[in-house]
């Protein structure tokens, strides 16, 4: 009895420190996560405020960091390699759970964490070919000995921190999820770099395009869909000549444009709201007679920040801005003679071509006139707490198969799949623009940066001491005919394969243009005059020409002018559109309520303001507006999928041709004209609003219908920031929707000494304990901007400086 | 009283080399030593292990300005504050401590020697 009590309690004993030592599901294991010695109590930081030395033995000689009172790292090294070294060390101690978590989804290793909810994004990101790709820049990148040097020692900067760690130490998402960090790898700043690429470079509407076209045939099509916008104000300003004698573009093939069979993929919408905006004004408009530049990147705003500042500095560099977690360098940032920042282009570099396979064992496939072999390539997904799951991908020329149509087992029909043909599966060392442009003195010197450039395309603006601004929609763009995966390609033709490369050097550019000043917010990048084709849709053209006016109007600029433009809250899309929309609403069919809201949008004075009632009207009416106009006329389902034309199409015939069949609900016998459709729609939107907000008031404001979020990498709402009271929205220049915004803005006047400023959401800290983990929130939320310190040496002092690291 | 302090100053020792269980390994060594019943020897456990997580977590809240074990506190248990993270990381050291410590005992009766320090 003794024996058997004994071992009873043994036993359960036993079984307890099981159950509590692992996770269970999304349950994290409360043993190690609550104790005070290895769990998240060991996270909760304070400010640190002693001088440290550290023994790494991984630099060449010391490097001294000088931190500031916002816990932003400059460094200061006696070599390029040691600064690296230090930027990989001080990334990974501030945001080792953020790069290791970004680049295991890139490389579909999610399920590995969190088992097999996360399997079909690891599929999906697998047959994307993210590692076919990232395997072919790491290639590109440790070519060239100083992009080398840099991805390697930033590598094992990062791994002299892992390798030190101790459980204990490990950032609070390890802990909760239950897992360790593992070595970095080059590889993993090339899986980075796909990250992003998926982030900005993956809009693809082929498929929808294809469906509408078959719906509604080709004239219609060009009517609704057309190549360049109604309004539009594009990046390199109208007028601008080309410096180039432009290549031999390959010929439109005869029925380019003629679809089969409806298409049923499923391609993931990529938000349109992620833009950006940049800018720079000349001498002639700015108060020094120094140009001043600004750029804010718009990207779906998370925790930890997606941006880490930092200051390089070395005998060949002295660099300052944002940098990502991940990749080496400084991606938007100034030095002494130079500013520079990016914004997406939005290039078409993702097309679909139909793949005709010989049989059903899938092992050649039509090209060309005759069947050539198909690769192979095994994808083997670790998935937590289950066996591996093997995917076979098909590799054709194109690139890799994603979708088979019709995909059952048993089917007779020899399957038809659909092949991505997509930039980032190119060779191309996008880091040594970057490690250039860290360098660079003077405008020659960034037009030989972008050279290397391949993707995510984006609008290089530039602005030097020599009182030079200039910008570049620039990236590797595909030689196409015009409208070239407008629609799906055929993979059999030739004809439709990319045929060659734009020249670099005749990727749209502009210096020191007469308007005194450059900008982009990720509208057309020309001008139809321009010689390529880039893409035949851009985000939508108000931030753009908002800018551009007030740009244009601007004298005696400041940093703070342009702080305050970025800051800008007009709202154009309803400055055009609600002079046209409000004739066509009917006063006498609205309930007091809606003539209520109809009042408030009338007196409304096109403020995105956090505080104002009428942008929120203004917004669920054109969503509904838009629904009512087209979705009788497209409407998608499970087979088929369509999209809408654009909201500027919709306004030009609003004003144009009011009387357009479009307008009317072909599902019933009436006629409805476009008075129906505007106060249906109203009458509609207030009806939604009341029932979400209820009755006409404050609870309708736009911060707090808005509630921007941002949310943590790992969606965890007690580590996000919810509900940030704050004005902006989309096609706004504040461009801060619900889930994304500015996440980084910056402006920089050069001059003998460059000042500059900048803010993001969150914190320098990934560490949700940290005080530095959302400290620099309030003063993006209210449009304000920290002064960069910008060093000159290590030895400088300034009050804000708080304590230096050694590593030795 | 003497098993209590006993159990809180080496599982505080172990802890800092060994992962968070061997405080288990101490409470039951302990008890298997010297425990006079299985609900005093639980009781040995719980205190003396429990005592060490509840201090130190409290160390650590006062320390810092608590709103990490708030946000913590939102993550675990649905509701913001700090008291509940506290109290629930003691009882579960002090679960695990007890039952660690009611199980030495048992192993010491088996084992044929409890009458002789039943005193103790």
């Amino acid at each position: 009895m003794r024996y058997i009590k004994a071992s009873f309690f043994i036993l359960l004993t036993i079984l307890l420190v099981y159950a509590l030592n692992r996770t269970w599901g999304v349950v994290p294991a409360f043993g190690p996560l609550l104790s005070p010695f290895v769990g998240f109590w060991q996270n909760a930081e304070t400010t640190e405020a002693a001088d440290e030395e550290l023994i790494l033995k991984g630099t060449r000689a010391p490097v001294t960091i000088v931190f500031d009172d916002l816990a932003i790292p400059h460094v200061f090294a006696e070599n390029d390699r040691d600064a690296y070294f230090a930027q990989g060390y001080l990334t990974a101690r501030d945001r080792l759970w953020q790069m290791e978590f970004q680049t295991h989804a890139a490389a579909g290793r999610v399920a590995e964490i969190v088992g097999d909810r996360a399997l079909e994004l690891d599929r999906y990101n697998r047959r994307l070919g993210m590692g076919f790709g990232a395997e072919r820049s790491v290639k590109a990148m440790l070519t060239d000995p100083r992009s080398r040097e840099s991805v390697e020692a930033y590598t094992a900067g990062v791994n002299a921190y892992i390798s030190q760690l101790s459980p204990a130490q490990y950032p609070l998402e390890y802990k909760l999820l239950g897992y360790k960090p593992e070595p970095w790898q080059t590889i993993k700043c090339a899986y980075f770099l796909k990250y992003m690429s998926g982030v900005l470079a993956l809009g693809a509407d082929d498929l929808n395009m294809s469906n509408v076209l078959r719906r509604i045939g080709p004239a219609a099509t060009a009517d609704l869909f057309p190549d360049y916008p109604f309004r539009e104000d594009p990046i390199i300003p109208v007028g601008t000549s080309w410096d180039f004698k432009p290549v031999a573009v390959p010929a439109t093939p005869p029925n380019a444009f003629t679809s089969s069979e409806p298409l049923a993929m499923k391609w993931p919408d990529h938000d349109p709201a992620i833009g950006s905006n940049n800018w720079a004004v000349g001498p002639q408009k700015s108060a020094t007679g120094y140009p001043i530049l600004a750029n804010d990147p718009h990207l779906s705003l998370s925790l930890p920040s997606i941006w880490y500042q930092m200051q390089l500095v070395t005998p060949t560099m002295n660099v300052y801005g944002a940098t990502m977690p991940g990749a080496p360098g400084v991606i938007i940032g100034f030095n002494k003679q130079v500013a520079w920042g990016v914004t997406n282009v939005g290039a078409d570099v993702l097309d679909f071509y139909q793949i005709r396979f010989r049989d059903a064992s899938q092992r050649e496939y039509w090209h060309d006139n005759r069947w050539k072999p198909v690769t192979r390539r095994i994808e083997r997904i670790k998935v937590k707490g289950q066996a591996d799951v093997i995917d076979t991908v098909l590799y054709t020329h194109h690139g890799p198969v994603m979708y088979m149509a019709g995909q059952k087992p048993f089917a007779k029909n020899v399957p038809v799949g659909y092949a991505a043909r997509w930039i980032a599966h190119e060779e191309s060392n996008d880091f040594l623009t970057y490690y250039l442009l860290d360098r660079a003195k003077n405008h020659a010197d960034y037009r030989e940066a972008l050279r290397y450039y391949g993707a995510p395309a984006q609008n290089f603006v530039f602005a030097d001491v020599a009182r030079d601004i200039a910008i570049s929609p620039n990236g590797r763009f595909p030689l196409k005919w015009k409208d070239q995966g407008k629609f799906l390609l055929d993979g059999t033709n030739p004809a439709h394969d990319w045929q060659g490369w734009i020249p670099a050097a005749h990727n749209p550019h502009v210096k020191n243009p007469p308007r005194g000043f450059v900008s982009s917010a990720n509208q057309s990048s020309t001008d139809p005059t321009y010689p390529y084709y880039i893409n035949w849709q851009f985000a939508p053209y108000e931030r753009g020409v908002r800018i551009n006016q007030r740009l244009a109007r601007m004298k005696q600029a400041t940093p703070d002018s342009l702080r305050q433009l970025q800051n800008d809250n007009m709202n154009v899309r309803a400055a055009n559109a609600l002079p046209v929309f409000l004739n066509y609403v009917q006063p006498q069919k609205l309930t007091g309520q809606q003539s209520n809201a109809l009042a408030v949008l009338k007196a409304w004075r096109y403020n995105n303001d956090v505080s104002e009632i009428a942008p929120t009207i203004f917004t669920e009416w054109t969503r509904q507006c838009m629904e009512a106009v087209w979705n009788d006329n497209f409407p998608s389902n499970d087979s088929t999928t369509l999209r809408y034309p654009s909201f500027d199409r919709t306004l030009q015939l609003a004003e144009k041709d009011p009387g357009a069949n479009w307008f009317d609900d072909v599902n019933t016998p009436a006629r409805e004209t476009i008075n129906d459709v505007l106060t249906q729609s109203f009458r509609a939107a207030v009806d939604s609003l009341t029932r979400q907000h209820g009755p006409l008031g404050t609870s309708w404001q736009w911060g707090k219908h808005k509630a921007t979020r941002i949310s943590h990498l790992a969606r965890l709402d007690a580590l996000s920031a919810l509900n940030v009271q704050i004005g902006g929205g989309g096609g706004i220049v504040n461009a801060t929707t619900e889930r994304t915004g500015p996440s980084w803005r910056m402006v920089v006047a050069l001059g003998p000494k460059p000042r500059a400023y900048g803010v993001y959401p969150g914190g320098q800290s990934g560490n949700p304990g940290s005080p530095h983990y959302l400290n620099m929130l309030e003063t993006w939320r209210t449009g304000q901007l920290n002064e960069l310190l910008f060093l000159l040496s290590a030895d400088e002092k300034h009050v804000r400086i708080r304590r230096r690291v050694t590593i030795k | 009283m003497r098993q209590i302090i006993a159990i809180a100053v080496l599982s505080l020792l172990v802890q800092l080399v060994f992962p968070w269980w061997s405080l288990a390994v101490v409470s039951f060594a302990v008890c298997c030593w010297r425990s006079p019943g299985a609900g005093r020897a639980f009781l040995y456990g719980f205190v003396g292990v429990g005592i060490v997580w509840l201090l130190y977590a409290l160390m650590i809240q006062l320390r810092t300005d608590g709103v990490f074990v708030g946000r913590m506190s939102e993550l675990l248990f649905r509701t913001n504050g700090g008291v509940l993270p506290v109290l629930v990381t003691t009882l579960v050291s002090g679960l695990v401590g007890g039952l660690a410590g009611a199980t030495g005992f048992f192993v010491r009766q088996a084992s044929g020697n409890q009458i002789e320090n039943r005193i103790s």
